[in-house]
């Protein structure tokens, strides 16, 4: 395979359909609509299934009855309209369906705009949806990686028999890079011992739902969620590292805000600054371990996000006080440039910490008032 | 020795299971008639059925078929969702009257406009019995339910909503019927209704919805003779009862 130009939104469309889609449902929503675009061409020629649903309820709900025959599917939308399908996803969650949904994230909080941000961290991976659950929620930083993510979000989601979420800032749906496509996976319709696909003469009824009026048998299905939650924090948790052997200043970012800070962190090293990078690709589940290890030897942490310190609560847990965490974050669809990431980290290296503060009030300190 | 003839058993498309609806509501009738036609049809073991939020919630314990439970109003997505990658199947939602023209209207009338190939059990028994009573989008003017206390103001609380003469101006929508359950006759022919219904999905003629006058005697606060009644003096004359949507080739099914 040779390296093509693609679109982010279009590349994950495309991972998709190699990845063995039968069946999307979407809604338009800038900036994810070339996702909806691509596969209303893309699918029909495979002869697989293309709606453009009604609303994001609509389609999360199309999404969540195709789920309970077994075979591959997904939505994607962005942050107003992933808000909208918080019900579905609870119910899908619930329901223990595999399915797939892209978050191509926006500024917010309401209709916000339409330029990259992280503000939907917290929904994403810390359930937005009602009742106890987690999703898996897996974070690219280039469009080459929001391939590699889709292909494998539909191993993930079915393997748990969970949702599977990828959150993508706007600009990685948006911007065109280099990517490798992988070949195409055949339509694989399996035989699941759960989904409600008819009898068909062969097998006793089968039921799909998230009701359990008594509430033992309801905290029943609440711990085999969390169990295996467990199990996948146990045997899921991937990220990447970047100068991270001898750092002494640890940068954690995800997405663009990581990639940004990449940027930072060679251009600090050139300057002789022994500052690393954690890129987290699963933010759920969260890299805790290896933040856990990095907190022994580490002098201080800056945890950058285009948000205002959302996974910054998670690092906090993970570090446990045993060094500094700061904060470094833009929001609103703004992404930071390298420069901004550079200053605080030369800031961390001269010392000039606020141990005694929560890292989100010193940082909104630092920011300026009004633009 | 009496001979004994068996005139009348449990149909074989539903479970053992005992419903849980009120003494003297028609949920059981619907459901008994879903599940003979089904039967008759030889199509219980190709059936996903799509259960609502409301009191039919449960529906999915009753039918002898695969079942999948809706969020509230979502049934005719989740059923979208299942037919159009399982479209040899039958897909049925079965919703009252709050699920799918209050919260689910959204749902409802695109399903119907796409034409999916599903087949809809509407259950009207103006108001929401499974939380206690409560206005429905079908309560009639001047209707007492716990959430219009005085009886329905149209002034202030609006007006019933006649569900399938709305959808029937859809090109989507091969069959849609209102039929009524308060005595053997209606009973019959919504029966009838319904066969026809979901040979309209099997001949793939879109989408199909039967409307079903239903009583709801512990919420009306009335014995079920009298609530039998009321669907006769009161409801019949705000839903009239006929077809008001019958494509062609659904015309030419000889059930």
């Amino acid at each position: 395979m040779t390296k093509e130009l693609w679109k982010g939104n279009e590349a994950i469309a495309e991972a998709a359909v190699r990845a063995g889609l039968e069946a999307y449902f979407g809604y338009p929503i800038t900036p994810q609509t070339e996702v909806l675009e691509y596969l209303s061409r893309r699918m029909p020629e495979l002869g697989r299934v293309f709606l453009q649903a009604e609303s994001e309820l609509g389609a999360i709900n199309m999404v969540y009855g195709a789920a309970c025959t077994g075979v591959r599917v997904m939505s994607s939308s962005s942050s107003p309209g992933v808000s909208l399908m918080m019900e579905g996803i609870s119910y899908i969650a619930g329901t223990e369906v595999p399915a797939v949904l892209i978050n191509v994230m926006r500024g917010g909080p309401g209709l916000g705009n339409i330029a990259p941000a992280q503000g939907d961290y917290n929904q994403a991976v810390h359930g937005g949806g009602h009742g106890d659950y987690q999703p898996i929620v897996l974070a690219p930083a280039s469009v080459q990686e929001a391939i590699d993510l889709t292909m494998l979000s539909f191993d993930l989601a079915e393997k748990y028999r969970a949702i599977c979420m990828l959150i993508l800032d706007g600009s990685i749906g948006q911007m065109m890079e280099p990517a490798e496509m992988p070949a195409m996976r055949p339509v694989q319709r399996k035989d699941w011992d759960w989904a409600t696909n008819s009898k068909q003469g062969k097998r006793a009824r089968r039921i799909l739902t998230s009701i359990y009026l008594e509430p033992l048998d309801e905290e029943n299905t609440n711990l085999r969620l969390l169990r295996r939650s467990q199990e996948i924090q146990a045997n899921e948790v991937r990220y990447k590292e970047y100068f991270l052997e001898d750092a002494e200043i640890v940068i954690v970012g995800f997405g663009t805000a990581g990639r940004v800070a990449l940027s930072a962190v060679r251009e600090a090293r050139a300057q002789g600054i022994k500052v690393g990078l954690l890129r987290p690709i699963t933010l759920s589940p969260f890299p805790n371990k290896i933040i856990d290890e990095l907190a022994e030897r580490a002098k201080a942490f800056l945890v950058t996000e285009m948000n205002s310190g959302q996974m910054l609560e998670d690092v906090r847990l993970a570090v446990r006080n045993r060094a500094p965490v700061e904060f470094y974050g833009r929001m609103g669809g703004v992404v930071p440039f390298p420069d901004e990431i550079l200053s605080e980290i030369k800031r961390i290296a001269a010392g000039n910490l606020r141990a005694d503060v929560n890292p989100r009030d010193a940082w909104l300190e630092r920011m300026p008032a009004s633009h | 020795m009496i001979a004994e003839n068996l005139v009348y058993t449990r149909p074989e498309g539903f479970t053992d299971t005992p419903t849980h609806y009120c003494p003297g509501c028609t949920h059981g009738v619907a459901h008994r008639l879903v599940a003979e036609v089904l039967q008759e049809m030889d199509e219980l073991e190709n059936t996903i059925g799509v259960a609502p939020v409301g009191c039919s919630v449960f529906a999915y314990n009753y039918f002898d078929s695969d079942f999948v439970e809706a969020p509230h109003g979502r049934a005719p997505a989740m059923a979208t969702g299942i037919k159009r990658v399982m479209p040899d199947r039958i897909v049925f939602s079965y919703q009252g009257d709050g699920d799918l023209a209050s919260i689910g209207m959204g749902e409802i009338v695109h399903a119907a406009a796409r034409g999916e190939n599903l087949t809809v059990i509407f259950i009207n028994n103006a108001n929401y019995g499974m939380t206690g009573g409560q206005m429905a989008p079908t309560t009639l003017p001047g209707m007492k339910t716990t959430s219009s206390p005085n009886g329905r103001d149209v002034e202030t609380q609006g007006y019933p909503i006649r569900v399938v003469e709305m959808l029937s101006s859809l090109d989507g929508v091969g069959y849609a019927v209102r039929r009524s359950l308060h005595d053997p006759k209606n009973i019959r022919l919504a029966k009838k209704a319904i066969r026809t219904a979901f040979e309209t999905q099997k001949r793939g003629l879109g989408f199909s919805i039967v409307e079903l006058l239903s009583t709801c005697p512990t919420n009306w606060g009335m014995t079920p003779a009298n609530a039998l009644k009321f669907i006769d003096q009161q409801m019949i004359p705000m839903f009239p009862l006929g077809d008001y949507k019958m494509a062609d080739a659904v015309k030419q099914i000889k059930a």
